[in-house]
């Protein structure tokens, strides 16, 4: 019983460590797609996050520097996007993943020259990192809560304020916006930096909080799984956040699974367990969601018509 | 002239001229349009009506020119300068956002504060007043999407006196529109005018200005040729001025001589997926030399019905018989075979089912045909054939300018228009379905347009014409069906329809 009750515990809590990165990438993906800017750069902008993070951790000795330099990488991407999608109506799919590619490289790059550790920054200290608050063995640092509390902003932003309404309408019908005399292109660069901060943060969380430095390609496809996230929740905060958390405790059970007999199959091979959140992924896309609710413009460029 | 203009202007132009590339689409337009009245704006498509009113609204900028709002020059960067001097506008299409309340609609842009609390009590409160006092009534919670056409209308015009409009400018309002809605705005438009309230209407429909407009102005390829008072003008002289020649807007035709049947569809349904019904148990025969028109408000099964009847899409029951094939749920066909056996099909949607944009006009000429000789052979297309082809339908039909080269996309509507119609009659089919024949054609086109549809009735060919103007099908149209609901709810004959009788029909059910 004992047992059990700390088998549960150290569960639920390790589904948060794992789904409070997904959490702020979701949230900061929901602007970017709300707007009608779709971002399939999210896992660029958090690799590059969780680098800088990492990088200037470990030269300034500060995590608050660290989350910050986070910050500034995300955002210089996410300006980068907005200027190829929103400025150049550049096809927003092509720019994402042109986002992923250099974000990969060019940490990889960095990080060899800079530190020459393979691409690994130096392990960083406790003085470093962002560390649990209240609960140790948990791993509540701020970041989590920061996590935590993006959902019912986000929610917040997007339902209850002027800013969320023109957002909402914008990613429906930007004539409509446009017509109304609001800047269509002002609205998605705002709807753009809001995801490079919390992708930055996402990023930073990665390689400050829940790691002690950054590692080549260390998000490991987190970016697309909060991407996921988003497409499951319909595009709204709260169910978002539940898939977030699905995927987190999924990927919390395959740890806990690893070299665990299960009665009638034997031990599960971990790469199986490992694989389980992408299978659902592909599983839940490929039926599950029933018809597509996405912002009516995403992914369409804003054109006047001549 | 200058009575014309005496009364106060609440809105000036002066010598506004504006080019997009080589398009000199206005031309030093001067005009001045007195407060407090209804003024038309007519012209033929691209004669830069709605251009003009761009600029009016501040969506483009003019090249030259000035623009004065109650007698003081304003400069006109954005709508939200427009917006601010009191200028309205409701497009014809509408800017409405689909998802979301007419609450939210009416807000958008004018929400009155950072957070939307207090701004949605005080529009709730500012929607009822402007609903009592116009009789413009909407529920305010109600979802866009689920709305009428008629009721989106309101809500673009309820969002534009919201912010404060004094001037009002309308593009092709009545579009969209039943007869009855149509009667309704008019009847909303002489109440905002009793209010003091300017309005600008800009459209084709000549008789729509007579009924409702103080004063008419006339643009013809992007100046304005007349302005005339409509208690002084008629229909007959507006169509003149506007194509700059005489034209007839009824076409004389001699009876039907009706053949055996060519297309006989009988109890033909089709369900969607989501297990909506579309079509519902559609009799219908087709014969030859006659014209068959179908009337209705869009989105009644008209573009489904097309879509079946041309073989692409299979019914869900019932049966359709084309030149002795019959197709059926279990017997699907493709548009190929549909063409082989002799139909021809002029898609409503021309961009999207009839052309491809990005083709030379000379490939857009045999689209659908390009497998066959003397376009094809040995699975190579012979390009000079193609070439030869595209320059003698362009010459027969018209088409402007005559240059198989250039891109699809770079013709206007009515040359688009007459290509496709071009292609599909050039085959001499048995059956011909047309969607929309005229949509967003000039009425030069128009003429030329019927015209060629009569002859093709006259030599033999089963027409089924489907259409959202009922001046069309009843001056095409032998017989007329009404479809509403998915459903054929009544049949007339041409001679004996009306307009009115007809609207009534379709605004039943």
């Amino acid at each position: 019983m004992e047992e059990t009750l700390t088998f549960i515990t150290l569960t639920l809590a390790a589904t948060l460590r794992v789904a409070t990165p997904l959490v702020l990438c979701a949230m900061g993906g929901l602007f970017s797609e709300k707007s009608g800017i779709i971002d399939v750069g999210l896992e660029g902008k958090m690799l590059m996050a969780a680098f800088f993070a990492a990088a200037t951790a470990s030269l300034t000795g500060s995590a608050w520097a660290g989350v910050v330099a986070a910050i500034v990488a995300a955002e210089a991407l996410a300006l980068l996007h907005g200027f190829a999608c929103i400025t150049h109506r550049g096809n927003q799919v092509v720019s994402g993943i042109a986002l992923n590619i250099l974000a990969a490289g060019l940490t990889v790059v960095l990080g060899t020259a800079w530190f020459a550790r393979g691409g690994q920054t130096p392990p960083l200290g406790d003085g470093e990192r962002l560390k649990p608050i209240f609960f140790p063995v948990a791993g509540d640092n701020v970041l989590v809560y920061v996590a935590l509390l993006s959902v019912p902003f986000t929610w917040w932003l997007i339902a209850r304020t002027r800013f969320g309404l023109r957002l909402r309408a914008v990613g429906e019908m930007p004539l409509a916006v446009d017509a109304a005399g609001v800047s269509v292109a002002w609205l998605r660069y705002r709807a753009v930096l809001l995801c490079g901060l919390f992708s930055g943060l996402a990023g930073a969380y990665l390689s400050i909080a829940q790691n002690a430095g950054f590692s080549r390609d260390m998000t490991a496809g987190q970016g697309f799984i909060a991407l996921a996230a988003i497409i499951f929740g319909k595009w709204r905060p709260f169910p978002a956040f539940g898939a977030c958390l699905v995927f987190g405790l999924l990927d919390a059970v395959a740890i806990r699974l690893q070299g665990v007999k299960v009665p009638g199959v034997g031990e599960v091979p971990v790469q199986l367990i490992q694989a389980l959140p992408y299978l659902l992924t592909l599983f839940l896309l490929a039926g599950f969601i029933g018809n597509a609710v996405a912002p009516k413009a995403a992914g369409v460029p804003y054109e006047k018509e001549h | 002239m200058q009575s014309l203009t005496a009364a106060a202007a609440a809105i000036e132009l002066r010598g506004i001229d504006k080019s997009f590339g080589a398009v000199h689409a206005v031309r030093g337009v001067s005009l001045a349009i007195p407060r407090g009245s209804i003024t038309g704006i007519v012209g033929e498509n691209g004669a830069g009506k709605s251009t003009l009113m761009s600029i009016l609204y501040g969506l483009y900028r003019a090249d030259a020119g000035q623009i004065l709002i109650d007698d003081r020059p304003v400069d006109m960067a954005s709508p939200r300068d427009a917006i601010a001097h009191g200028i309205g506008m409701v497009h014809q299409h509408f800017m409405l956002v689909d998802t979301f309340t007419v609450l939210e609609n009416l807000m958008l842009g004018a929400e009155g504060g950072p957070l939307l609390a207090g701004g949605f009590a005080a529009a709730r409160a500012e929607l009822a007043r402007l609903g009592r006092e116009y009789g413009l009534s909407v529920d305010p919670d109600a979802r866009v999407a689920d709305l009428s056409v008629g009721e989106q209308q309101r809500v673009e015009i309820l969002k534009v006196l919201f912010r404060g409009a004094r001037m009002l400018i309308l593009d092709e309002p009545s579009a969209v529109l039943t007869p009855q809605e149509t009667d309704r705005l008019f009847e909303i438009l002489k109440s905002l005018r009793a209010r003091g309230v300017t309005v600008v209407l800009i459209t084709h429909k000549l008789r729509e200005i007579m009924a409702v407009a103080d004063r008419v102005i006339v643009m013809r390829q992007g100046a304005v040729v007349a302005e005339r008072l409509t208690v002084e003008t008629s229909t007959g002289e507006l169509a003149e001025l506007m194509v700059g020649r005489k034209i007839r807007l009824d076409l004389d035709k001699a009876p039907a001589e009706r053949g055996q049947t060519m297309l006989a569809a009988r109890g033909l349904s089709l369900v969607d997926r989501r297990g909506v019904r579309l079509l519902d148990g559609i009799d219908l025969e087709l014969r030859a030399g006659e014209i068959v028109g179908i009337a209705g408000v869009s989105g009644n099964g008209q573009t489904e019905l097309l879509q079946v009847l041309s073989g692409i899409r299979p019914p869900t029951a019932g049966q359709v018989e084309v030149c002795g094939r019959v197709i059926d749920p279990a017997r699907p066909i493709d548009p190929a075979e549909m063409r082989a056996l002799g139909l021809a099909h002029v898609p409503e949607d021309r961009l999207r089912q009839g052309l491809v944009a990005a083709f030379e006009a000379s490939e857009t000429s045999i689209l659908g045909y390009q497998d066959q000789p003397p376009y094809c052979r040995n699975h190579l297309l012979d390009a000079p054939a193609v070439g030869r082809h595209c320059a003698d339908l362009m010459q027969r039909f018209d088409v402007r300018p005559q240059t198989p080269g250039l891109r699809s996309s770079h013709f206007s509507g009515g040359n688009q228009q007459k290509l496709i119609l071009a292609r599909e009659m050039s085959r001499i089919p048995k059956v011909l379905l047309v969607g929309q024949p005229t949509r967003g054609v000039d009425i030069g086109a128009i003429e030329f347009i019927h015209r060629e549809l009569v002859k093709s009735r006259d030599a033999g060919c089963a027409i089924l014409v489907v259409s959202v103007e009922l001046e069309e099908i009843l001056s095409l149209a032998d017989r007329i069906l009404v479809m509403s609901g998915g459903r054929i709810i009544g049949e007339v004959a041409a001679d004996q329809a009306d307009e009115r009788a007809l609207g009534r029909m379709m605004a039943d059910a």
